[in-house]
Formats: structure tokens, C-alpha cells, sequence
């Protein structure tokens, strides 16, 4: 019992010392390290990027943190991140930030695939969304109530939606709230008289794997990524690398390294749409 | 050695014996239902590659090894750290304080409400704490330390309990044989509670195990082998999670941790067990038997 | 009064530990304190109960904070799974500690704790996958406040079945001899006996696991449908205080943030109201 407390002492004892000693950069100059925070929704995807930069330089340790695009801009404007991870266009109150923009991604309503309505047009997804049209039948469905599946507070993706059908989070009335991507596909497919919106490269995935699941086109375009490839598909968002000021050293090469096209592979592998330079 | 299935008496007892059955029965069909589930999708995706390989597509791919070590090093600065800390805990709450006494009732009454905070809370509280406050950054030791706090009171209450089963007979009969308070507690006392401790472990160990909420925030997310204790590393659960929920076609892999994640709780319950036996040799084989003699 | 140094020692030793564990509580308290003073000193308490709508961002002025619904769904989720969870789990423990075939008497606590170490995140997803639409094949939307209590009684049902288990393992043999000798019939020593000499144990296994019930988070922010409102039924859709910290927090800044905190907070005193409820029945009750 005793010899335990002494080894929990000495394992805190420890930790104070080679925190102070083994962690700072200036005594260990042979390992660089880069912090990344940010979006759940880029992370996968730099962490990938990450592996293949340390593959090609060893001496480099690159640690992806999730938690969502503000954390990772609060952590880059804070440095407690030399990147932050943000999965949405850059604002212009963010001016302190600088955006690096890595890949395309756009948003699409689904339904199950067995919904027989297979067009909403703008005007009906309003309604949808604001509780006036709560039937299928009112859209030329069956008659079952309709399940709307809508993003919780603050996040990206609902901002984006918000934006483009110029509605007020306040005047929706949801049936389900979810929080990422998965969730709202896996609430969709288990429900025929859903309705939700995600992102479009989830979305296809599942069809490819043979899910229940179809895709709404928006304003006639159908919903693919080769529509935001070309541009044509109306609801699409940025995912974005920042950082404060100009990104200097490891950081900068870093960047220029995920925006090359040696990355295109991770993410088409990730249903992303890489830029075009 | 009664019987107590026996239709002795009426509907009462019918009754009775009914609810109890189905009880046990439905805990069975639980179990069934749902690790059948995590079985029969996760098999596939094990074999030796997925255990010694690490991950590559996010997950998709590749193996988990370095996951397995993190879970593990973050396992074992928790129970590390909690153990001592919730025999001191209990063994002062039970054998020293005063009953009732207001120092007694304060820790009581805190520790109680500890067991209550969700564990998103103790990650953000992780976070401030260890990972900010104390420097320690995002790493095993800020996860594992946050978990020792989350595990605490669960450890705490099992102890307490199996302290109160030991009759006061046994002080008593210590007491007049002029043992120490210090002697009667390693040699009688704990010894003869054991089940209850190990009980308390092995809840800590299932609650630890997973956590996914208190951990993000703390030991952080990064899929590398861990170093020293000062890497982020994540967990088996924080691995399912991601997987689940944030990473397209991620769902097979995350059911093949989690039934890994299955077979590595009973591999440590039963290690857990085998352990306290080989360390308290008699002691453990005597307590044993008088708690086992009721069934 | 200690006759011996180590005595002496280990009291000391042991006294100062038990303040560190009592300590967590208060650095915990602290620091959501701290991080939420932003909304108290802008908001104060009491918006937080009348404001009719949770949108905490933007300025004070115009956001609104209203935890009330998410107070009363916490409530009632934990309520409605410890009322199918505590029987289910002490007929369970009761099963297992005497009526069941000698092998299943040994492997029952192994599954059990089996049970008890699944992530909270696999129970979610078989919730959403199989418990949901069975649901809402009845009564859509499917994700209610009635999915939540299903799946987080199973996920409290290994606490209650454990450690009432091992209270009933730790009864004194002698009082199921001298009952048994005076010729009371089985069911009457469970009843008459077992349960009542077991009563403080059972009551701490089934408070441990309601606030573990009112913690629980990933599984049902998977589950109950996160819509911010006071349930009319079983079947609607609702948020808990957990799930509102979970959704939310990773997206937050400023007063978003600080109210999450406060959110936080909030969850604390349901959890301490609990508790001290409980205290009460406890004294009620008496120790045995």
C-alpha cells in the first residue's frame, strides 16, 4: 500500500521533471513537432496527410487533435496549436487567421431510398424545415409524417444550410437533432420518412456500398462530388487548414505539402474534392 | 444449499421465482443481443495483422497495435493512481473517521456527487487540469490521470462495502489480541474484503475502458505508438467512436476494436483475479470461501 | 489514543488521501465556476430557468438560455431507467447469487462485467440501429426519450447487478442458516431477510447508478433525438443536459461556450439534488 503511494509520488515527481526538460524544443532540436486542432471533419483527413509526411520525414512528429472548428482556431490564435483545422469558409472577422484552403466538400438532403419523392424543389425544403409541410403526401409522397433530421448549434454544416435557404435556426422544427455526418446517414436509413442533409461525399459512399439511401438534387443539379468538382453544385464548403500570421518553417512546408497534389489520393479516399490549382 | 427453486409455496412464490428467472434471463438475452452483435460483425476483421499492424486510412485499413498500447498505458496510470488513493480513501472513510462525523459526511457526500459528473465534464475539467494547468499537454498521463478521477468513487463505494461485510467480531477479537490498528487492517481487514475490491476494480477497469468523452479532450487523438507517457495516444473506444461516427466506412473496423476491446476486459478481469489470488495466497482462498459458502 | 507510530501514520496518510479524492470535487466545482462566470455576471441565474428557448450565441441581449426542458429530460431519463434497470438488476443479482444452476452462478458476474465494459458508443449504435426504428415503426420519430431509458437502463443494469451481488455475497452466512432453521420458506428469506439485510447496499448500487444515468452521453445523444423540448410523451423526442454539452461544445466560442459551463453546472446540482434525496431515504430507511 505504501510502496503504491510512493510510486504514484514518484510518477508525478517524474512527470515534473521531464516535462521540464525532455518536452522543450530547444534541448531535443532533432525531433520537429507540429500541433494540428480543429474541425472532426478535416481531422481524418490531415491525420492521413500527417502519416505521409512523417513517412517521408522521419524526423518529424505531427499530432492531429479533434474538436471542432472553433476549438481549432481558438487554439492556433492561442498557439497551442501551430494549425487549426476549420471546415468552412474563412470569415472576415477572422482576419488574424490566416486560411489555407486543402479540399472541397458539399452538403445534400437525403431521404431512404424508398421514398418515393425523389425532387424537392427550394420552397418545400423551406417548408419542410419550418414545420408547415409535415406530410409526404403535402410533396407527393406517401402518407407518413415526415422526420426532420437537423444539425445541433453551432456547427458548420448548419451554417452553411442556414445560409443558403436564408432560414433562422430559431423557426425550425426538428424531429431529430444529430451532431456528425454518420449519425445523420445512420438516422436516415433507419427511418423510410426521414429527411436530413450531409455531406455529399458520405452520402455517395453509402449508395456505392449498396445503403438505402438517396440523394436529393438541389435546383435541378444532381449531387455529386463531380458536381462540386466543376462548381456547378450550389451548396459546397471549404475545408480549411489556419494559422496566425504567416505559416513559417515545419508549418509552412506542411501546408504547401497538403495542398500538392502527392495528397489527391487521401482525399478522394476521404469523398473530399481536392482543389484545383 | 437450499433449494430455492422448488415449488414450496403458492402463487406468491411462483410469483417470485417467476420475476427472478426472467430477471436473470433477460440479463442473458442482453448480453446476447448485443455482444452477438459486436461478435458476428467484428470477427472478420480480426486476425493477427489487425492486432500487430498500424492503423493507415484513418483506420479503414491497417491494424490497431498502437491503439492497444496506448489503452493499455492509459489503463495503467489510472488504476495506478486510483487505487491507492481509494484504499486510503475507504480505509479512512470506514475504519478511521467517525461515524457521522462532519469531515466523514463532507468526503461522503463529495464523493458521491463525483460519481455523478458526466464524463464530458471530466474531460473538459481533464483538460483545464492536467493537460493546461500541469503542463502535462495532450498524453497518456493527463488521460489516465482524468480517468483516475472518473473511476475514483465507483472504487471507493466497492471497498466500503466490502470493508462494512467484514463482521466487527473480527476487529474486535484483533483489537484484544493486542494487534495494531496498522496489522489488523493489511492482515485481516482488507484481505477479508477483497471481494469487495476487486469488485471495485473491475468496474473501474470497465468504466476506464469505455470512455470515450473524458478522453478526447486529454489523451487526445493521435493514432501513433506512444513514446513515453508524455504522447498523445488514443484509446480503443475513442477508435470505435471515430470510426462510428466521423470516418465513411469506418463501421467494420469499429466493430472489430470493439470486439477486441470485449475480449481484452475479460482478459484483464480474469488476470485481475488470478493476480489477487497469487498475492494474497491464503487470505484471499479463506475470504473467498466464506463469501462463496452462501451460494 | 494510538497506541502505535504506524498507526498514527497510516491515519494521517490515509486522512490526507481522502481529502485529495474529496478535492477533485471541489477543483472540478471550481473550474466550471470559472470558465461559466462570463454568463453569470452577464446573464445571471435566473434566465436560465424562464428564457423559453436555448440559442446561446451572439449577444446577450438577444440569445437565449433555457435549460428548463433539458433539466426535466435529464430527470426523467434517469427516473425511467432506474425504474426498469433496479428491479431487473437485483432480480438479476438475486438470480445469480441463489437461484440459478451452480456453472451459470459462476459465469453470470463475468458476463455481467462484460456488459459493463462495452463503450457507451456500441450500445449507441445498436440503439440507433435495431432500438429506433423499431420505435418508430409505432410511433415515429423513433429517437425519444423512450429509446434513451431503454438503452441507458441496459447500460446501468451491470452497476445495480454487481454491486448488489456483492452485498448478498458479503451477508453473514449464519443469517440464512438461523432463517432457514426456523423454517421460513425461500421466497420468505429473500423478502424477509436477504432484501432487508441488504438494504443499504442495494441503495448505494442504485444511487451510484442513477447518476450515472443523468451522466451518461454518448449513447444518448445517439438515441433520444436531441430535440430541445419538455416531453408530451414517451415518444418525443428530447435533450438532455449531457447531450446539450456534447453537440455543442466542440463549437463553441465566448458566451456559447461559458453557457455550455453553465450547463455543466447545472448538471452538477441535479446530480447533488439526487444525492441528497437519496441521503434522505437512506436516513429514512435506517441502517440495518
Amino acid at each position: 500500500m505504501k510502496r503504491l503511494i510512493v510510486v504514484c509520488l514518484l510518477v508525478a515527481v517524474s512527470g515534473c521533471v521531464s516535462d521540464s526538460t525532455g518536452e522543450d524544443p530547444k534541448t531535443a532540436p532533432k525531433t520537429q513537432k507540429l500541433v494540428i486542432t480543429g474541425s472532426s471533419t478535416v481531422a481524418p483527413l490531415a491525420a492521413e496527410i500527417a502519416q505521409r509526411y512523417e513517412q517521408d520525414h522521419p524526423n518529424v512528429r505531427i499530432d492531429v487533435q479533434t474538436g471542432g472548428s472553433s476549438r481549432g482556431m481558438a487554439d492556433a490564435r492561442k498557439g497551442l496549436a501551430d494549425i487549426g483545422m476549420v471546415s468552412r469558409a474563412h470569415k472576415e472577422s477572422e482576419r488574424d487567421l490566416t486560411p489555407h484552403l486543402i479540399a472541397h466538400d458539399g452538403l445534400c438532403l437525403i431521404v431512404h431510398a424508398t421514398n418515393p419523392v425523389s425532387e424537392l424543389t427550394r420552397e418545400q425544403i423551406i417548408h419542410i424545415y419550418q414545420g408547415q409541410i409535415e406530410n409526404w403526401k403535402e410533396v407527393g409522397g406517401d402518407d407518413a409524417e415526415i422526420v426532420v433530421v437537423h444539425k445541433a448549434e453551432g456547427r458548420s454544416t448548419l451554417e452553411l444550410f442556414l445560409k443558403h435557404f436564408q432560414l433562422d435556426n430559431s423557426e425550425i422544427q426538428p424531429d431529430i437533432v444529430i451532431g456528425d455526418n454518420q449519425q445523420g446517414i445512420k438516422s436516415v436509413l433507419g427511418n423510410p420518412h426521414a429527411i436530413g442533409y450531409v455531406s455529399i461525399g458520405a452520402a455517395e459512399y453509402e449508395v456505392e456500398q449498396g445503403r438505402d439511401l438517396k440523394l436529393l438534387p438541389l435546383g435541378g443539379i444532381e449531387a455529386s462530388t463531380a458536381h462540386i468538382e466543376d462548381g456547378s453544385f450550389p451548396l459546397s464548403r471549404e475545408l480549411n487548414l489556419v494559422t496566425l500570421g504567416e505559416p513559417q518553417g515545419l508549418a509552412a512546408e506542411f501546408i504547401r505539402f497538403a495542398q500538392s497534389e502527392a495528397v489527391h489520393d487521401l482525399i478522394e479516399g476521404l469523398y473530399f474534392v481536392p482543389i484545383q490549382k | 444449499m437450499f433449494d430455492f427453486s422448488s415449488n414450496h409455496a403458492g402463487t406468491n412464490h411462483r410469483l417470485w421465482t417467476f420475476f427472478v428467472w426472467t430477471s436473470g434471463i433477460l440479463v442473458f438475452a442482453i448480453f446476447g443481443l448485443i455482444a452477438g452483435d459486436v461478435v458476428w460483425r467484428g470477427i472478420g476483421q480480426i486476425n493477427l495483422t489487425f492486432l500487430t499492424d498500424s492503423p493507415t486510412r484513418s483506420g479503414r485499413a491497417g491494424g490497431i497495435f498502437p491503439i492497444l498500447i496506448s489503452t493499455l498505458g492509459i489503463l495503467g496510470l489510472c488504476l495506478g493512481t486510483a487505487i491507492p488513493l481509494s484504499l486510503a480513501t475507504a480505509i479512512y472513510l470506514h475504519e478511521f473517521s467517525r461515524k457521522n462525523g462532519a469531515s466523514a459526511r463532507l468526503i461522503d457526500r463529495s464523493l458521491d456527487v463525483l460519481a455523478g459528473v458526466p464524463s464530458i465534464v471530466f474531460g473538459l475539467f481533464g483538460n483545464a487540469f492536467f493537460a493546461v494547468t500541469l503542463e502535462l499537454g495532450f498524453s497518456l498521463l493527463s488521460g489516465g490521470l482524468t480517468l483516475a478521477c472518473m473511476a475514483l468513487p465507483l472504487m471507493i463505494r466497492s471497498t466500503q462495502q466490502g470493508l462494512r461485510a467484514v463482521p466487527d467480531s473480527f476487529r474486535l477479537t484483533a483489537a484484544s489480541l493486542g494487534l495494531s490498528r496498522t496489522s489488523t487492517i493489511f492482515r485481516i481487514l482488507l484481505p477479508a474484503a477483497l471481494p469487495g475490491i476487486l469488485t471495485g476494480i473491475i468496474l473501474g477497469i470497465g468504466r476506464a475502458l469505455a470512455e470515450t468523452a473524458a478522453l478526447l479532450f486529454t489523451s487526445g487523438y493521435v493514432t501513433r505508438m506512444p513514446e513515453s507517457l508524455f504522447d498523445s495516444g488514443r484509446t480503443l473506444s475513442i477508435h470505435i467512436y471515430d470510426l462510428a461516427m466521423n470516418v465513411p466506412g469506418g463501421e467494420s473496423n469499429a466493430y472489430g476494436t470493439a470486439l477486441v476491446l470485449m475480449i481484452l476486459i475479460v482478459a484483464i478481469n480474469v488476470t485481475a483475479g488470478l493476480l489477487a489470488r497469487m498475492l494474497l495466497g491464503r487470505h484471499i482462498r479463506l475470504s473467498f470461501h466464506q463469501t462463496r459458502s452462501l451460494s | 489514543m494510538f497506541p502505535s507510530k504506524s498507526d498514527f501514520l497510516l491515519r494521517l496518510t490515509t486522512c490526507l488521501l481522502s481529502w485529495v479524492s474529496a478535492l477533485i470535487l471541489v477543483l472540478i466545482v471550481w473550474f466550471l465556476f470559472v470558465e461559466s462566470e462570463l454568463v453569470w455576471r452577464e446573464v445571471g441565474v435566473l434566465r436560465f430557468l424562464t428564457d423559453d428557448r436555448w440559442s446561446p450565441s451572439g449577444d446577450f441581449s438577444s440569445a437565449q438560455f433555457g435549460l428548463f426542458p433539458m433539466i426535466v429530460a435529464s430527470l426523467l431519463l434517469a427516473v425511467g431507467s432506474i425504474l426498469l434497470a433496479a428491479p431487473i438488476g437485483v432480480g438479476a443479482a438475486l438470480f445469480a447469487a441463489y437461484y440459478a444452476p451452480r456453472g451459470v452462478r459462476q459465469i453470470f458476474p463475468r458476463i455481467v462485467e462484460l456488459l459493463g465494459g462495452i463503450p457507451s458508443v456500441v450500445y449507441g449504435l445498436w440503439g440507433l440501429v435495431v432500438l429506433v426504428p423499431l420505435i418508430s415503426a409505432y410511433h415515429p420519430p423513433g429517437t425519444s426519450l423512450l429509446a434513451g431509458i431503454v438503452v441507458v437502463a441496459i447500460m446501468i443494469l451491470p452497476t445495480v447487478a454487481l454491486l448488489t451481488l456483492s452485498t448478498f455475497q458479503q451477508l453473514p452466512t449464519s443469517l440464512i442458516h438461523s432463517a432457514a432453521a426456523l423454517g421460513i420458506a425461500p421466497t420468505g428469506i429473500v423478502r424477509s431477510v436477504i432484501l432487508p439485510a441488504s438494504r443499504s447496499g442495494i441503495m448505494t448500487a442504485v444511487l451510484l447508478a442513477v447518476t450515472r444515468a443523468v451522466g451518461e452521453t454518448m449513447a444518448v445523444l445517439m438515441v433520444c433525438g436531441n430535440v430541445i423540448q419538455a416531453p408530451s410523451s414517451p415518444f418525443s423526442p428530447v435533450r438532455t443536459l449531457t447531450a446539450n454539452i456534447a453537440l455543442e461544445m466542440a463549437y463553441a466560442m465566448q458566451s456559447h461556450r461559458s453557457a455550455l459551463f453553465a450547463t455543466g453546472l447545472a448538471l452538477m446540482l441535479v446530480v447533488t439534488l439526487l444525492v441528497l434525496i437519496a441521503e434522505q431515504q437512506r436516513g429514512k430507511a435506517g441502517h440495518v
